[in-house]
């Protein structure tokens, strides 16, 4: 386990909710932000603030080298082999929507076929729906095992010649299952297929090797892994980058505007239209630098065990059911559960009454939910600010709704 | 377990419409039927009206949602039935000013549904308890168009 010092880096966790200590469950919504990062923000806004790659002053430089320094420390968080493989985004959402985009609309074409998994967050869902709506595309969903996990088997199953984008979670939001991505990419390959991740969840607590997993694009959020909102990356091959085109125009993305045609720079600017978000990018790269030197495995290990003993102990709370893997070493720092007889909005009320932040509803994944067969979970999810008194004061207070609403 | 705040909440009145909701099911000689849904929360209602003359003849409703939800659901189909539409739309005008905290017009007499004016103090939760009234509405004003 971290040490649980940790806590004090995060001045939000100190306090009452509703006359309870805060239990802040929720990291999978969005984690919490360290000091550290919070630091960097304001001292970007107090001391460096200007645009980028256009003033010629000291603060302009300053803005510049701290923007780029990001995309330096992003390009390292993932492995990347150059720093042009790093496009900032708004997020996970805006990243994927840009591949479908750009990528999609020029490579697909009618009867091609787009497969995902029934697990998918609506991020990863909905733009490739709309690709195939606009090229006549087939949209494939993979069937799930009985556990929540997918099987390479029904990958492969899948797979056809007009395969030409398969695109997966690697760590399911609701499930919390950790997918065999570097096994599904080998698969897509062989088929002449792109492998695109949606690494949103796994990002905040698996370390990541793009070159390792050999995907072809990989998207992720800066708010889930203690940065500030707003911002994100998407990782591309540096060849496929090359060969697409922008999605938005204006900005920071230009070359040289003619009257009726212009240019646009190089990567990764050609993607980066607008001002782009400076002090998010510097934020993410404060948080990923938060993140790193406490250590991704032991991030990883230290959810593992805060899971194994949260399971363990909600088993004793009677008419509970837990979604996804069984095997605690299988699943993220993510329980989804239900409690026999109490809506999941509901348990979150009465939770939150006791200052237990969880999260009710669908989690933006309502084919999965529809596959789940339930119309909502509630959902508990850890970080590595978390400890075993968090999970017991979880399971208290599913106690508690159990009495009140028997 | 005792929580003040949680049975403000969850009235004695308001499980027991959660528990045993009245006016369940489809109406057969239903002449309004109007589905809706809260996104942000996978809520789900499924409302049928007779409406006659002007007058709410009988409602019935199916769905899926919290007790708020659902028993918000059970105690309007009660409130409605009878009633003529311009009263109906009228309390549903009373019981969103109700939610919101605001001053309730105290024509319109709510009886056990008064049980819901704590859900005010509960931001998150007034969407559950509207979501029916807000479908009684959508039904009336689609059916006197």
């Amino acid at each position: 386990m971290l040490n649980p010092d940790i806590r004090n880096d995060f001045p939000i966790l100190d306090q009452e909710v509703n006359g309870f200590p805060l239990v802040y469950l929720d990291s999978a919504a969005t984690s919490q932000k360290p000091r550290q990062v919070i630091e960097v923000l304001e001292h970007y806004y107090n001391y460096d603030n200007a645009n980028v790659h256009r003033g010629v002053h000291t603060l302009g430089n300053r803005a510049t080298e701290d923007y780029e320094g990001a995309r330096e420390t992003v390009r390292k968080f993932l492995n990347a082999s150059s720093d042009k493989e790093i496009i900032f985004t708004r997020g996970t959402t805006t990243a994927l929507n840009l591949v479908a985009d750009s990528y999609g609309r020029a490579n697909i074409s009618e009867g091609d076929e787009i497969i995902i998994t029934y697990m998918e967050h609506h991020s990863n869902i909905i733009p490739w729906q709309q690709l195939a709506k606009a090229t006549g595309a087939v949209l494939k969903y993979i069937n799930l095992e009985e556990d929540g996990t997918v099987s390479l088997e029904k990958v492969s199953d899948a797979m056809t010649d007009r395969t030409k984008i398969v695109s997966i979670m690697y760590v399911s939001n609701v499930l919390g299952t950790v997918n065999p991505i570097k096994e599904i990419t080998e698969i897509a390959h062989a088929h002449d297929a792109i492998m695109v991740v949606d690494a949103a969840q796994a990002a905040p607590h698996i370390a990541l090797d793009v070159q390792d997993l050999d995907c072809d694009f990989l998207a992720f959020s800066g708010h889930k892994l203690c940065g500030p909102t707003g911002i994100g990356a998407l990782y591309g091959k540096k060849a496929l980058l090359e060969a697409m085109e922008p999605t938005e125009f204006g900005g920071e993305m230009i070359d040289f505007v003619g009257l009726y045609d212009s240019t646009w720079k190089e990567l990764p600017w050609k993607f980066e239209g607008g001002t782009p978000i400076i002090a998010g990018a510097i934020g993410m790269a404060a948080a990923i630098d938060y993140i790193q030197a406490i250590g991704l495995d032991a991030i990883e290990q230290h959810e593992h065990e805060l899971v194994a003993y949260a399971m363990e102990q909600m088993k004793s709370v009677e008419g509970l059911e837990i979604y996804g893997p069984r095997d605690a070493g299988k699943r993220a720092g993510i329980i989804t559960f239900n409690l026999e007889g109490v809506h999941p909005h509901d348990l979150a009320t009465v939770l939150d009454m006791n200052g237990i932040a969880v999260r009710a509803g669908h989690h933006c994944c309502q084919p999965l939910m529809k596959w789940l067969d339930v119309s909502a979970t509630a959902r508990a999810s850890f970080y590595l600010y978390n400890t075993k008194e968090d999970a017991d004061r979880l399971v208290e207070g599913l106690r508690m709704a159990k009495e009140y609403f028997q | 377990m005792k929580n003040e705040k949680l049975d403000q909440l969850y009235r004695s009145v308001i499980m027991d419409h959660y528990k045993t909701p009245r006016n369940k099911g489809v109406l057969d000689e239903g002449n309004v039927t109007i589905d809706m849904n809260n996104p942000t929360c996978g809520d789900v209602i499924h409302l049928t009206l007779q409406v006659e003359d002007d007058i709410v003849k009988d409602a019935k409703f199916e769905g899926e949602g919290c007790s708020i939800s659902m028993a918000s659901a059970s105690m309007m189909t009660q409130l409605v039935k009878g009633k003529n539409t311009e009263d109906a739309l009228h309390a549903a005008h009373a019981f969103s000013d109700m939610m919101l905290g605001k001053d309730v017009d105290d024509t319109v007499d709510f009886g056990d549904i008064e049980a819901l004016t704590g859900v005010a103090k509960f931001p998150a939760r007034i969407k559950c308890a509207t979501l029916p009234w807000k479908a009684m509405e959508k039904g009336i004003a689609h059916d006197s168009e």
